[in-house]
């Protein structure tokens, strides 16, 4: 018998010995909600898939009563349009915050202190002042989630970019190069991968601040609708969601692993 | 054409040089040899110009050399010298778009296809141009090295500066790399500058070689003073043999 520190599970298993716990999770929540439904049929706690089913059934496939809209659909456009807004601006300004102080020294020297003090900020704390600033909509939601990230992607983009071996920046010069075009050809490029990694790393904190500008004002979004019912108890809708939020945190970070592999083939070997 | 005169140069107490006075005219090829630690690496990021003298003065055809590196002075260095982003194609083509003026050195119609036929020259003169499209970590050290090597030559420097450049090659690939070297440097008849741990490999490419040591020591204080260039062999003309050289150097400083 090998020491458990060199045991690796056996090749072919590896992928069964991965889902085993989600079984094993899955199980204890039917167990669980069995038990539960058996005491009291009318138990909200633990809803059984089937409720779930109904429930989603009717958010998804069946125009809602009030206005018409297919009330799913609509909370994942809205959310995903705040995200994806908050996310695309914070990784804009990000990136340029992040290869100026990452390239040029006297910037660095003028804005790194700022940067580390607004990366201290608790954003949530900002959330009343976007409220009264700039009022309960659209704007404050997706603002929250860019002040939020860009300085982690901002900080994230310029420790990369100091780390671009200093050889290359020298290099760069005696082929003639001048600052902009050893940001634009030397920077630039090799930073592209590492925003893309940057953003999926803010992503769970960017629907973090979603969820929580939703929760707060909003008429519509995936974390509005989950505090809403809320106050039915409606845990055949908010279980659901929640994992409906988790497959598209997965999905988006999916595809941004991918699409880098696939824009920038060079950086696989480093 | 080069003129050192008097360098010191210190990082706070430690000292690295000291009284470095030499001149070097166009078209010499100095080695520079000494135990790690002694300063010939600083010396090449001088006359890189990314290091900066404590005393004295360097200067480059009479004027002082330029605080940041340019053009003139092309360097290789031992790894990272290539930009792993590009393929090998647009990592020698480099600088035909570095030299353009303007932001975005970019280059289109006839200056492309130009910089396309004479960096492909360049690949097929370093036995490169079958990995055009590959990518650096795709290659081998040695290849990486001669990419390196056609990259900066395409610059067209006047020096050119090489920092261990085939530390890390073995030892049968490192003898096709002398080759080459000697090879290009009559060809672009370039000024070059190579540090070496290679005592062999010193004598073999220099037309002139210098030893750094330190001749000052204080066992109390061992970096109080720095290393200056205790020999300055004219390889070819003098009669000092190497194996005799070599066994002196051998004593001195291992």
């Amino acid at each position: 018998m090998k020491k458990l520190v060199n045991l690796k599970a056996p090749k072919g298993f590896a992928g069964l010995l991965g889902l085993l716990p989600f079984v094993a999770l899955l199980i204890l929540y039917l167990m669980a909600s069995d038990a539960r439904l058996e005491a009291n049929p009318s138990d909200k706690l633990l809803p059984a898939f089937s409720i779930m089913q109904d429930s989603m059934h009717r958010m998804a496939l069946e125009p809602s009563k009030r206005n018409g809209e297919y009330l799913f659909l609509n909370d994942t456009v809205s959310s995903l349009k705040r995200l994806t807004t908050g996310v695309v601006i914070a990784a804009f300004i990000g990136l340029l915050l992040g290869i100026s102080t990452g390239a040029l020294p006297v910037v660095s020297t003028m804005l790194s202190p700022l940067l580390t003090v607004i990366s201290l900020i608790p954003c949530l704390a900002l959330l009343p002042i976007l409220f009264i600033v700039l009022g309960l909509g659209e704007v404050s939601k997706i603002a929250l989630i860019a002040i939020g990230i860009t300085p982690f992607i901002a900080r994230d983009i310029q420790r990369r970019a100091l780390e671009i071996p200093q050889e290359q920046i020298i290099k760069a010069q005696t082929l003639g190069a001048n600052s902009a075009q050893i940001i634009l050809h030397v920077y630039l490029p090799q930073l592209m991968p590492k925003l893309i990694n940057a953003v999926r790393l803010s992503l769970g904190t960017g629907w973090l601040f979603l969820i929580a500008a939703e929760a707060i004002a909003s008429t519509d979004g995936l974390g509005y609708r989950i505090f809403l019912v809320r106050r039915y108890l409606s845990m055949d809708v908010i279980i659901p969601y929640v994992a409906w939020i988790t497959l598209l945190a997965f999905v988006i970070d999916f595809g941004l692993r991918k699409l880098s592999r696939r824009l920038f083939p060079w950086e696989i070997a480093e | 054409m080069i003129v050192a005169n008097n360098i010191w140069k210190s990082f706070g107490d430690h000292s690295v040089l000291e009284r470095i006075s030499v001149s070097v005219s166009e078209g010499e090829f100095v080695t520079l040899v000494g135990a790690s630690g002694c300063g010939k690496t600083t010396f090449l990021r001088m006359l890189l110009g990314v290091e900066s003298l404590t005393r004295g003065s360097l200067t480059l055809d009479g004027q002082t050399i330029p605080s940041e590196p340019d053009s003139d002075r092309g360097i290789v260095f031992q790894q990272y010298s290539v930009f792993s982003h590009m393929t090998v194609m647009e990592n020698v083509s480099a600088a035909f778009g570095f030299r353009k003026p303007g932001i975005s050195g970019l280059l289109f119609g006839e200056d492309k296809r130009k910089a396309h036929e004479q960096s492909l020259q360049m690949l097929e003169r370093v036995g490169l141009a079958d990995s055009i499209k590959k990518y650096p970590h795709e290659l081998s050290g040695g290849m990486r090295q001669r990419l390196a090597i056609a990259q900066a030559l395409l610059a067209k420097p006047r020096i050119l500066l090489l920092d261990e450049p085939f530390g890390a090659l073995d030892p049968g690939i490192r003898s096709d790399m002398h080759k080459l070297v000697l090879e290009l440097w009559e060809e672009h008849q370039l000024t070059v500058f190579m540090v070496t741990h290679d005592l062999k490999e010193g004598f073999y490419l220099g037309t002139r070689l210098w030893v750094f040591d330190k001749v000052r020591h204080d066992p109390h204080a061992p970096e109080a003073y720095g290393a200056t260039i205790t020999y300055d062999l004219p390889t070819s003309t003098t009669g000092q043999t190497e194996a005799e050289f070599q066994k002196l150097f051998l004593q001195k400083t291992y």
